[in-house]
């Protein structure tokens, strides 16, 4: 037994990009076990260069990654994921297209081996305004994309770059709860999608790939100094800092840890009491055009618990 | 060798000679209907008169049912309403929670294994002044054993804090829609949705619901056809992989098996065109007694669980649209490979959203491959207007209602989900008949009794278990009902060449009652006693099956 772990639910319309997600993540896995979850195999286009075998309900996955069907009972499905030997770092896990992601993390918050990472909604930047429109569509789509703290605006490149900023734009004011990047070719950086890349393992690499490292910045801080929480909580609740993700753990002036945890915006910083010492230190990811890593850094020096 | 059946009646549902006293019978097909004098011209035959006194009418074929009707009965009835059991016995409503527990506790009173789970179904806290079942309830059955009651919609389970603890969810600060929580906290109990239920589900041995069967389930459930007059039923939603149509296949061949089985393919976990390739492949795998090649399709959820998609105005009591359980886009590609080849499909829909998706999509499908007797058959269908069943009938569509529903839950409807209008024009018979749609109703067993008699009944008077008539409009006369639950529902299925009447060159199917539907009226059509069936020239007497 090692904890829980972590799954990335990934909601989305049909032709949202989630296939070209999914292999883009299995490709910058960076030596973690993913496990992919996919309602049906039909659907799920693994490129062919990635899979090694493939069995009725199980394709293996270069680097120790596999994908499995769900089918119609996922609960069945995730206990037999648990149960694997090694077992999965980390679960993606792609929702059907007219399935709302948000009870599909609350089910599996109800699992005992898992926790929800986080739930990341693709939005095709060709279609989702005329499907936010579309007569038997319209509210299926808003409640998607209410359900997600980040919202990929995938296919940007196909309509190029004037309109993808008016789309972005229109759909960070439509879906406010919600942290919306543009996504061209799927090049994502991993870490913004797959938490257990942020901290859990500090030997890892946390350069992005090429195309994802242009549009990302990641910044890494060691955070000896004491925090104070309650001002640190405040601070990353703010929109203004443009954090994408944050992950790891700081000190408050009596010297207990905390866990930080940042998902779009949605904020957690608990008291870490598990028994193994952890660093300090906090790794921050965010879009190159709106994250500031010297602001953050300025930002998080005020919250530094100053005097005794 | 000819034989001959002499009966008090034979209602044929062939309008050229309605009625009959004689039916000739060879290879288990039927030569001819009239009197005896007409059929003694098909030369040498004996003279069967063990129908003298009863009446027969064609084998009745349920549209809509399911096969885990034969399975649910290895469990505790705790059911409101009396129910007849596979074994022709009555179990009695519960008409308490308290009565529930005492059942339950009967039944595990005769358990030797003391961690085998105590499983109920049929529950339906709308008749206990909507109190609910807490997990204290069912710990009076057992602390010890897991203890669950599936509700009668199937949509919700109730189980006891040892089904919790086996399910992981005996702790505080759960927060899940479908997890009730108390006051302390703590869940109540009960379950709702499949993901809630199903964590809880596999440790009382219920856990693959409704579309399961083996072998026992599937012989119980044809005992309960003979029981009902039932010669063919639809098990509407059958994965249908290989080992269960070998399963199917083996059992239904069985010298005494007695129904025909139409057993559909969900459209779950495939891809449209693997899904059209394992249709066409089942269908070549037919024997007479399992129909198989016909694709069922779920558009939206429930009604009473405000799954269902609606149009505007949407819920009565404000709760936000339903949940659509396919891609309005994998929809259309599902009807545009089925068109191209020649393959059946039938489409769950309740909301009548879900109905116009339906008949938007098809429009457009048949636009691309025109078909001139697809027979695409929407199921339940419980909201549809006038306006829909004009276009059914433009687009060559069938239509299978659900007046049981109307019994069990018309109250609700009214009350709570659609309002009064709605309510009155659910399962709108009357204008599926005026608009000229082939239509049929059926049972939704196990979530209602089996029983075709009891379903025309509910659609001939419209009477929910309060009592009040629902949609006076929406009546329709007890001949288009014994016609529906005949006919009506072979037509559904493209069967009604074969089954559906007693005519020349048709199977030998027969309901054999001991009652007259045509002449009992209205109010008892529900209480006509079946005495058996005929399937196929084989005889079936209900006392002896």
């Amino acid at each position: 037994m090692t904890g829980r772990i972590p799954v990335t639910v990934i909601g989305g319309y049909l032709g949202a990009g989630k296939t070209t997600l999914v292999n883009h993540l299995l490709r910058h896995a960076g030596g973690l076990r993913l496990a992919v979850m996919v309602n049906d195999f039909g659907a799920m286009a693994i490129d062919a260069d990635l899979i090694e075998a493939q069995e009725e309900d199980l394709i293996s996955i270069a680097g120790g990654c596999i994908c499995c069907s769900f089918g119609s009972d996922l609960i069945e499905a995730m206990a037999k994921l648990a149960e694997r030997s090694p077992r999965p770092d980390h679960v993606l896990l792609e929702t059907s297209g007219v399935a709302l992601p948000g009870p599909v993390a609350g089910t599996v918050s109800l699992l005992p081996d898992f926790d929800v990472d986080c739930v990341a909604v693709l939005a095709d930047a060709t279609r989702i305004r005329a499907l936010v429109a579309d007569r038997y569509l319209a509210d299926t789509m808003d409640r998607q994309l209410a359900d997600a703290q980040i919202v990929l605006l995938t296919k940007t490149d196909c309509i190029g770059p004037s309109l993808a900023d008016e789309t972005l734009a229109w759909l960070s004011g439509r879906v406010p709860g919600a942290r919306c990047l543009p996504v061209s070719n799927g090049a994502v950086d991993p870490a913004v999608l797959i938490g257990a890349r942020l901290g859990y393992r500090a030997t890892l690499s946390l350069s992005a790939p090429h195309q994802a490292a242009m549009l990302y910045h990641t910044e890494s801080l060691p955070m000896v100094e004491p925090l104070d929480i309650a001002a640190l909580t405040t601070l990353l609740q703010g929109a203004d800092l443009g954090l994408l993700r944050a992950k790891g753990f700081v000190r408050n002036a009596v010297g207990q840890i905390y866990g930080v945890q940042v998902v779009g915006t949605v904020v957690r910083v608990e008291r870490h009491l598990a028994p193994r010492p952890v660093e300090p230190g906090l790794i921050a990811i965010g879009l190159r055009r709106s994250f500031d890593p010297a602001l953050f850094r300025q930002a998080l020096a005020v919250t530094r618990v100053t005097g005794d | 060798m000819v034989t001959i059946y002499r009966a008090r009646k034979i209602i044929t549902m062939n309008p050229a000679r309605p009625v009959a006293t004689h039916v000739a019978v060879r290879d288990g097909r039927v030569l001819g209907a009239g009197s005896y004098e007409e059929l003694k011209g098909w030369g040498e035959h004996r003279l069967d008169e063990r129908f003298a006194t009863l009446v027969l009418m064609p084998g009745m074929v349920e549209g809509h049912s399911h096969l885990s009707e034969g399975v649910l009965w290895r469990h505790a009835y705790c059911g409101y309403f009396d129910r007849m059991d596979p074994d022709g016995k009555t179990w009695t409503g519960a008409r308490s929670i308290e009565e529930i527990v005492a059942r339950l506790r009967d039944a595990e009173a005769g358990m030797a294994d003391p961690q085998r789970p105590v499983a109920g179904w049929g529950l339906d806290p709308i008749y206990y002044g909507n109190r609910r079942v807490m997990r204290a309830d069912l710990d009076q059955v057992s602390t010890r054993r897991p203890v669950g009651v599936v509700h009668a919609s199937g949509h919700i389970l109730n189980v006891n804090t040892r089904g919790l603890e086996l399910a992981g969810l005996m702790r505080a600060g759960i927060n899940h829609p479908g997890v009730v929580l108390g006051a302390d906290g703590l869940p109540t109990g009960e379950l709702k949705g499949p993901e809630a239920m199903s964590l809880a589900a596999r440790h009382i041995g219920m856990d693959r619901g409704l579309l399961n069967s083996d072998e026992a389930g599937l012989r119980a459930f044809a005992r309960l056809c003979v029981r009902t007059g039932v010669t063919t039923a639809a098990d509407l939603g059958n994965m249908l992989e290989p080992q269960a149509v070998e399963m199917m296949t083996r059992v239904t061949a069985e010298e005494r098996f007695p129904a025909r089985i139409v057993a559909l393919r969900m459209a779950f976990d495939i891809e449209p065109e693997a899904l059209i390739a394992r249709a066409r492949e089942v269908s070549g795998m037919s024997t007479d007694r399992l129909r198989l090649g016909i694709i069922k399709v779920v558009v939206d959820g429930s009604i009473q669980g405000f799954s269902a998609r609606l149009l505007w105005p949407g819920y009565y009591n404000g709760a936000p649209n339903g949940l659509w359980y396919i891609a309005p886009q994998r929809l259309a590609e599902i009807f545009e490979r089925a068109l191209a080849a020649g393959i059946q499909v039938h489409m769950h829909t309740n909301g009548d959203e879900a109905t116009e998706l339906v008949l938007d999509t098809m429009e457009a499908a048949l636009r691309k491959h025109p078909s001139a007797d697809h027979r695409f058959t929407l199921q339940h269908c419980q909201l549809a207007n006038r306006a829909q069943f004009r276009r059914m009938k433009a687009l060559g569509m069938n239509v299978n209602l659900f007046p049981n529903h109307h019994f069990y839950w018309g109250d609700e409807h009214y009350a709570l989900t659609v309002g009064p209008e709605r309510a009155e024009r659910m399962n709108a018979c009357a204008s599926a008949l005026e608009a000229g749609v082939p239509f049929a109703i059926h049972s939704d067993a196990p979530v209602t009794p089996l029983g075709p008699l009891f379903t025309a009944w509910c659609a001939v008077n419209r009477r929910t278990a309060s009592g009040r008539t629902l949609g006076e409009a929406e009546k329709i006369p007890v001949g288009e009902a014994l016609r529906t639950i005949t006919l009506g529902a072979a037509h559904t299925f493209k069967l009604d060449a074969e089954i559906g009447s007693i005519e020349t060159g048709k199977r030998a199917d027969f309901a054999v009652l001991e009652d007259d539907p045509e002449h009992v009226g209205a109010e008892l059509l529900k209480d006509v006693r079946v005495w058996g069936t005929v399937l196929g020239g084989r005889v079936f007497a209900a006392a002896d099956i």
